[in-house]
């Protein structure tokens, strides 16, 4: 049967499984994501049916995984790593910035990297440090990179068969609280372009624009304003590079006010950027300043104070009505 | 105590830390030497190599031309024509030893002073000068020549050399691959990573340290308490200093180490004991941190002269073959000269190609914003 309701989590297992399928040169490498299947268990069972050379159970050495990864790409493998959780991806920073995103350039398009690094990100489960992070502007800022993140079992199949396609070098972000979420994926769809963004409900007072784990909570955001009587635009951004700002621009010159939402720090996180582009491109149609709701300048608290410091459905509101104060 | 106090405490310690990490070992371990460096030909245990006259020529003319073209790029760059050059003088027989090891389906990771190397390759000298010129960061297409660009950051392509050795394993090919990298590199945690995931993975990669003594005003005590090669010990594969100034033992080390990978066996540590001759970059300066008698005493043990001492005793080369080398040199040089200063500046658009293989639409949409504004200059101009 095409379509299924799964979690987000099966969603990405079923997607690594075709990519295996499909391409020989695809490989899986990470720790603990051959018999385990991965902390989350998204390579659940592929080891056992594709064998220990295709999902590839590596030392602990982040920068060691991307930079054999590097390697195996300029080989002709396509392979798709996993850094278990966000805040372990930095030992590999170096090789993901300064070898990764510019080898492509470098050789002036001779050689291509077609290398997916995934990594479960953003808070909420109640884990322990370094376990909650969101480092995407972190890659989004570096050119030769491109950064996406699914929120929903939908995307996560499509937008990681199309990552594992891409010849680019792609960051993919994967909403950890989301994982056991269940919805809806058709896998005969044909998908839309990988970095579009998407209307996941439509409005005319107010945009909210999010990503990954941050769209249901605009969505909810966007049922409780209605309920007063507001009608709110959701933006599923889906790729925060490149970004789609058309589409965000002809939702704000609809509406005329928008906010961005993401759990990441408020201070040069990509709401930021956004905020000053939109700015730019449709100064005269905005009736409020863009707003922008995220994580603080501070480290990610302990578990106990997560539910204070990430943006939640009160404080998105309270973004709402600010901007529709205006 | 105060601070002060303190500190004087402490400093007779410290240097006497300092002075014993001078002396690493008791004795210096033997180095596998074929031709010494009065250009005697000397036996070796377990390595040996026999090579024609003609060979023995090859790597002597090989040395000699990599040198010319060497003290060309180091003279370009004093004229301004270069930015920066990397010399690799003294290095010579490391690197030809080497690099006339490998088969042409093997794959090289270089640093960015494997000039021997690349030439090897068969890499035309002239790429080599675009980056240090500035016209591009590298430019040469690796997978024609198995070479890849040049990597900058001390390290890091010896995970890349691993990566690539697990992808010729599974591809079930016979080919090995080798990474270059030298003493100051060897701290580095990519190198640590790079033995311990070829070690695991029985990868078919050969490391190629050049222990040229100086990790620009470092020296190897710096950077270690033991001799590099005995590092692979801990890893799990075998280490072997080879005397970096000759060419045959070079040759004869890295030719068992690849072929020791061809067979399934895994990776290698070849430690290359040789000299960094010049500055680490044509921005250093040598005299504020070493002693021209050190210099001296390596001169002594130059890769080329040995070999030229050998090849004259033997009469495997007469004045003609020399003389005609010479010519040779001075041919190569000038079409270096010449092409460095035909070498145009990059169109100034071609800083947005190839940022990515399938596109990006910012990048398409800052190439569109600037190519604009440069054109407003034009338009003004008209």
């Amino acid at each position: 049967m095409a379509v299924q309701k799964l979690p987000l989590a099966k969603a990405l297992n079923e997607s690594l499984r075709k990519a295996l399928e499909t391409d020989p040169k695809v490989l899986i490498m990470g720790e603990d994501v051959g018999k385990l299947g991965g902390v989350f268990r998204i390579t659940d069972g592929l080891q056992k049916d594709f064998g220990e050379d295709r999902v590839i159970d590596t030392p602990l050495a982040e920068s060691g995984i991307v930079g054999t990864a590097i390697g195996l790409a300029l080989r002709g493998y396509r392979p798709v790593v996993e850094i278990q959780f966000d805040g372990f991806v930095f030992p590999a920073y170096d090789q993901i910035v300064t070898q990764l995103a510019k080898m492509h350039a470098r050789a002036l398009g001779k050689i291509k990297l077609p290398v997916v690094i995934r990594i479960p990100y953003g808070g909420g489960i109640g884990a322990v440090e370094h376990h909650s992070e969101s480092p995407e502007a972190l890659f989004a800022h570096v050119a030769g990179l491109k950064v996406v993140s699914p929120s929903n079992s939908s995307d996560a199949y499509w937008m990681l068969q199309q990552a594992i396609q891409s010849d680019d070098p792609v960051i993919f972000f994967e909403p950890k609280r989301r994982y056991w979420d269940k919805g809806e994926l058709d896998t005969e769809a044909i998908p839309g372009p990988l970095h579009a963004a998407r209307v996941a409900q439509a409005g005319s007072d107010l945009t909210l624009a999010a990503y990954g784990p941050m769209v249901k909570v605009c969505l909810e955001a966007a049922a409780a304003a209605a309920e007063e009587g507001k009608s709110v635009e959701v933006l599923d951004l889906r790729s925060m590079s490149p970004i789609d700002f058309d589409t965000i621009q002809t939702s704000a010159e609809k509406t005329g006010r928008l906010v961005v939402v993401h759990e990441a720090p408020v201070f040069y996180g990509s709401g930021a950027e956004i905020a000053a582009r939109i700015t730019e491109r449709c100064f005269y149609h905005l009736e409020a300043p863009v707003l922008r709701v995220g994580g603080f300048h501070a480290p990610y608290p302990p578990a106990r104070l997560e539910e204070e410091y990430l943006p939640g459905l009160d404080r998105v509101l309270d973004a709402v009505d600010r901007s529709l104060a205006y | 105590m105060t601070v002060e106090s303190t500190a004087a405490a402490r400093k007779p310690r410290a240097s006497k830390r300092a002075s014993a990490a001078k002396k690493p070992q008791s004795s210096e371990p033997q180095l596998v030497q074929l031709l010494t460096p009065e250009g005697e030909r000397v036996q070796h245990p377990e390595y040996d190599i026999d090579l024609s006259a003609e060979e023995l020529r090859g790597l002597y003319r090989d040395m000699v031309l990599t040198r010319r073209f060497d003290a060309e790029a180091t003279a370009l760059q004093r004229q301004g024509e270069l930015g920066l050059w990397a010399s690799l003088l003294g290095q010579e027989a490391a690197q030809i030893g080497s690099g006339r090891a490998l088969r042409d389906d093997d794959y090289v990771f270089p640093t960015y002073r494997e000039h021997g190397v690349a030439w090897c390759r068969g890499v035309d000298p002239t790429n080599l000068l675009g980056m240090f010129r500035g016209v591009n960061h590298g430019g040469w297409d690796p997978t024609t020549n198995n070479f890849h660009l040049y990597t900058i950051v001390i390290g890091s392509q010896t995970l890349h050399a691993t990566g690539y050795a697990m992808g010729v394993a599974m591809d079930g090919a016979d080919s090995a691959v080798i990474a270059y990298f030298g003493d100051g590199a060897s701290s580095q945690g990519d190198v640590a990573e790079s033995f311990t995931f070829s070690a695991v993975y029985n990868a078919p990669v050969v490391f190629f340290c050049q222990n040229n003594q100086w990790a620009i005003s470092e020296p190897t005590e710096r950077q270690t308490r033991v001799p590099l090669y005995q590092r692979a010990q801990g890893f799990g594969f075998p280490g072997v200093r080879v005397d970096g100034n000759d060419v045959l033992a070079c040759l004869a080390v890295t030719r068992s180490a690849l072929e020791r990978a061809r067979r399934g066996e895994g990776p290698t540590l070849v430690e290359a004991f040789t000299y960094r001759m010049g500055a680490h970059t044509t921005s250093d300066d040598p005299t504020k941190y070493r002693h021209d008698d050190e210099r001296a005493a390596w001169e002594a043990k130059d890769p080329i002269l040995r070999l030229r001492t050998y090849l004259e005793a033997e009469g495997h080369a007469d004045a003609a073959f020399f003389t005609a080398l010479d010519e040779e040199s001075d041919a190569l040089a000038k079409r270096v000269r010449e092409a460095v200063r035909a070498m145009p500046d990059p169109d100034d658009m071609a800083m947005f190609d190839n940022v990515y293989a399938d596109g990006h639409a910012l990048v398409d949409e800052e190439r569109a914003q600037f190519a604009a504004y440069q054109a407003s200059f034009a338009e003004e101009g008209n």
